[in-house]
């Protein structure tokens, strides 16, 4: 059985990698009372909270954290008219907080995820093991069937040829949760019991070409590589679709790292997931999702951009186009959300002035 | 969600390039005994075989070899290779193949793996080639597709190929093994996952499990290094015919799963001097990925055995001028399809 760590259980790491460099960011619509258990991990980095739903309400951050947080009404007023493709009530508006850092790296957690032990019984440290992800290259052009091969105790197969091994940048680190599971409506509905218990020590590239679910509950992701391909879509309040946020940036922003030549790593680390959501309210949330995802997925898997698409502005711009022109007859939602995605590039641009000329693959 | 099959469905092929078989034998005999298991010996091995009693088997030396494919065939059966005998003269629909020098292999909780059924639950169970699973084999008990991963994809696809991994000595190529001179594989990493289509991969051919009818034309001895030998670490045949399984099952819309189950590999040989023959081996993959991965089959093939026959040909055109190994290797992969259609049972 999956357990949590306790919170003494969680011993502060001798150095706390890439502070200053660094933004933590966490939707939240409850309290932080999580915060508690992660203090000896987070509490060096600087935490940017997207308050979501009612504004009027405080939400109470534990001591001793360095935070900026942002409600509904910050949001309105930073971003103006352009404040309609960030999402209302809807988890989907941490995607402001990853526009308004000025880090290099995201990492990015929900509310109800604690820190989960290792099969030892170890307190897992997932910002430490996210950071080693995207330190460390990515493979995406040939199969390596150790895994992750820059791990201590890893490496190549025989037969991985030698020009492939100094692999490519890391833009995304996605993990992965142990206790309730990531299950759509349908599968949780039938299988209420379920709980991941299987702890797999293994990280590994997402081959190039091939999409994936991307869960936005623990993850992490060079925002100077990847950042402007992580919107998170027109969710919650208003809108037809849930619970569909982070897969809508996942296949963007794959298509664009396959694109580009960067990486997407998926594995470790785990953290706990603790809350179990509604299976009926979710099922109310994804249901068009599940027929529009479809028509969706042939969609990306067939997305080709134009050689001349050079930084991730760019390509998110084409794509945008191609949403509009080809996924606009199956709702007319996909019209709106292609012109939200062009909405969210502006706003990026507006609040990252420097960051319009990034180019493909070049950290600074 | 699996298929069942049947003991009398499967044949355990193990090439032995060691004479010496017993303790082999004796460690894998509670997951061996029942099952019919084919023995090749090495055409070039002097010694005589030891094999204990108490299994149901046959035993296939230089004079069957001979026999069944004339001896101007019989260096394509050498060291490592003498196991693709095996698949030719098997009847059964499907084979696990392991290396002499592996035993089973122990699980974190201290149980011994049963290789075999792992393979058996890999090749029974759908593969899912054409959207990746963060949860890995969605199949497995525990397990399940995650949220986003699309409905109509959830029935997977049929798995033509299961490679396991090795506990102990990696197979690793002798560069990186002489430079880790003490590194071992200690990390027992608990999953399967389907290798994505388009994906291709280094297959090992240490621990390895196939549907026979189906992919056996592909497992085929085609490119044999100069200074091939007995270690792993001089030797490319299996990484080139796996590579044919990756690309005519992309082909044809079948599996690939790699992962559990482990095998322990004994520690033996010395990369360094390995390395003197397989640097050959590591230079030549520079060629033959790129080469892989830009072959396009033709609507024309439908079965493993049309895969095989037009990588071949491609590779006699685009590589036959490279290295004469390539030449050699295409009309390996003819000849090879040819004798499957005589001897095997396609």
């Amino acid at each position: 059985m999956a357990e949590p760590a306790t919170a003494t259980q969680a011993a502060a790491p001798a150095v706390a990698l890439l502070k200053d460099e660094l933004d933590i960011v966490i939707p939240t619509i409850r309290n932080l009372d999580f915060l508690e258990m992660w203090r000896p991990f987070f509490q060096p980095y600087h935490l940017i909270i997207v308050q979501d739903g009612d504004p009027s309400k405080t939400i109470k951050v534990p001591e001793g954290f360095d935070y900026e947080l942002y409600n509904r009404n910050d949001i309105n007023r930073i971003l103006g008219p352009k404040a309609s493709c960030i999402s209302f009530k809807d988890s989907a508006c941490r995607c402001f907080g990853y526009m308004v850092s000025k880090k290099k790296y995201i990492f990015t957690i929900d509310d109800d995820c604690f820190v989960a032990k290792d099969p030892s019984g170890k307190a897992i440290n997932a910002l430490e093991q996210h950071i080693k992800n995207l330190l460390s290259p990515s493979t995406p052009f040939f199969f390596n069937t150790l895994y992750d091969p820059y791990r201590e105790g890893a490496d190549f197969v025989r037969g991985y040829p030698f020009s492939l091994r100094e692999g490519v940048p890391t833009a995304v680190s996605h993990g992965l949760w142990l206790n309730i599971p990531d299950y759509d409506a349908p599968t949780q509905l039938v299988k209420p019991l379920e709980r991941n218990t299987r702890y797999v020590d293994a990280v590994l590239t997402i081959p190039k070409g091939t999409l994936f679910p991307m869960c936005g509950m623990n993850l992490a992701f060079n925002r100077q590589l990847i950042g402007q391909a992580m919107y998170f879509g027109l969710m919650g309040d208003g809108q037809p679709i849930g619970r569909y946020d982070d897969m809508w940036a996942g296949w963007c922003t794959k298509v664009i790292c396959d694109h580009l030549g960067l990486g997407v790593k998926t594995g470790l680390p785990y953290i706990y997931h603790s809350k179990a959501s509604n299976p009926f309210v979710n099922l109310r949330k994804e249901y068009k999702g599940i027929y529009w995802q479809e028509e969706i997925i042939p969609f990306f898997q067939q997305a080709a951009l134009p050689k001349d698409c050079t930084t991730v502005q760019k390509c998110y711009i084409e794509l945008a186009k191609q949403v509009k022109e080809k996924l606009s007859k199956v709702d007319p939602y996909f019209d709106k959300l292609a012109d939200a995605m062009v909405t969210w590039i502006e706003a990026w641009d507006e609040l990252n002035p420097t960051g319009a000329a990034v180019p493909n693959g070049k950290a600074k | 969600m699996s298929l069942a099959i049947k003991d009398d469905e499967i044949d355990i092929v193990i090439g032995a390039i060691h004479s010496d078989l017993t303790s082999f034998m004796n460690e894998w005999r509670p997951m061996y005994s029942r099952f019919h298991i084919i023995i090749v010996k090495d055409p070039y091995l002097k010694e005589e075989l030891k094999i204990p009693e108490g299994f149901n088997l046959d035993v296939y030396e230089k004079n069957d070899i001979d026999r069944v494919v004339g001896s101007s065939t019989l260096g394509l059966f050498s060291g490592y290779a003498c196991r693709y005998f095996g698949y030719l003269v098997s009847r059964k629909k499907y084979i696990i193949s392991v290396d002499d020098d592996c035993l089973p292999a122990q699980d974190p909780k201290g149980f011994l793996v049963d290789a075999v059924a792992q393979h058996i639950t890999n090749l029974t169970t759908p593969a899912t080639p054409f959207f990746f699973n963060t949860l890995y084999d969605p199949f497995t008990e525990g397990a399940d597709f995650v949220r986003g991963y699309p409905f109509s994809l959830r029935s997977g696809v049929k798995c033509a190929f299961s490679c396991g991994l090795w506990l102990n000595l990696a197979d690793h190529d002798a560069p990186t093994q002489a430079l880790k001179a003490r590194q071992r594989n200690s990390r027992y990493v608990d999953a399967v996952m389907t290798v994505p289509a388009g994906s291709l991969i280094p297959i090992s051919g240490i621990n390895i499990a196939f549907d026979r009818e189906v992919v056996g034309p592909a497992l085929v001895p085609a490119l044999k290094l100069a200074g091939e030998g007995k270690f792993r670490w001089e030797t490319m045949e299996d990484i080139w015919s796996g590579l044919c399984v990756k690309v005519a099952c992309d082909h044809l819309g079948l599996g690939v799963k790699t992962g559990l189950p482990y095998v322990l590999r004994i520690d033996r040989g010395d990369p360094i001097a390995s390395l003197k023959k397989e640097w050959e081996g590591v230079k030549l993959m520079e060629e033959v990925v790129p080469f892989f991965q830009s072959i396009r089959l033709s609507r024309e093939a439908t079965t493993v055995a049309d895969c095989v026959v037009e990588v071949a040909n491609a590779a006699k055109e685009r590589l036959g001028s490279t290295d004469p190994l390539f030449a050699r290797a295409a009309k390996a992969m003819l000849d090879w399809v040819n004798l499957w259609k005589s001897v095997g049972s396609i």
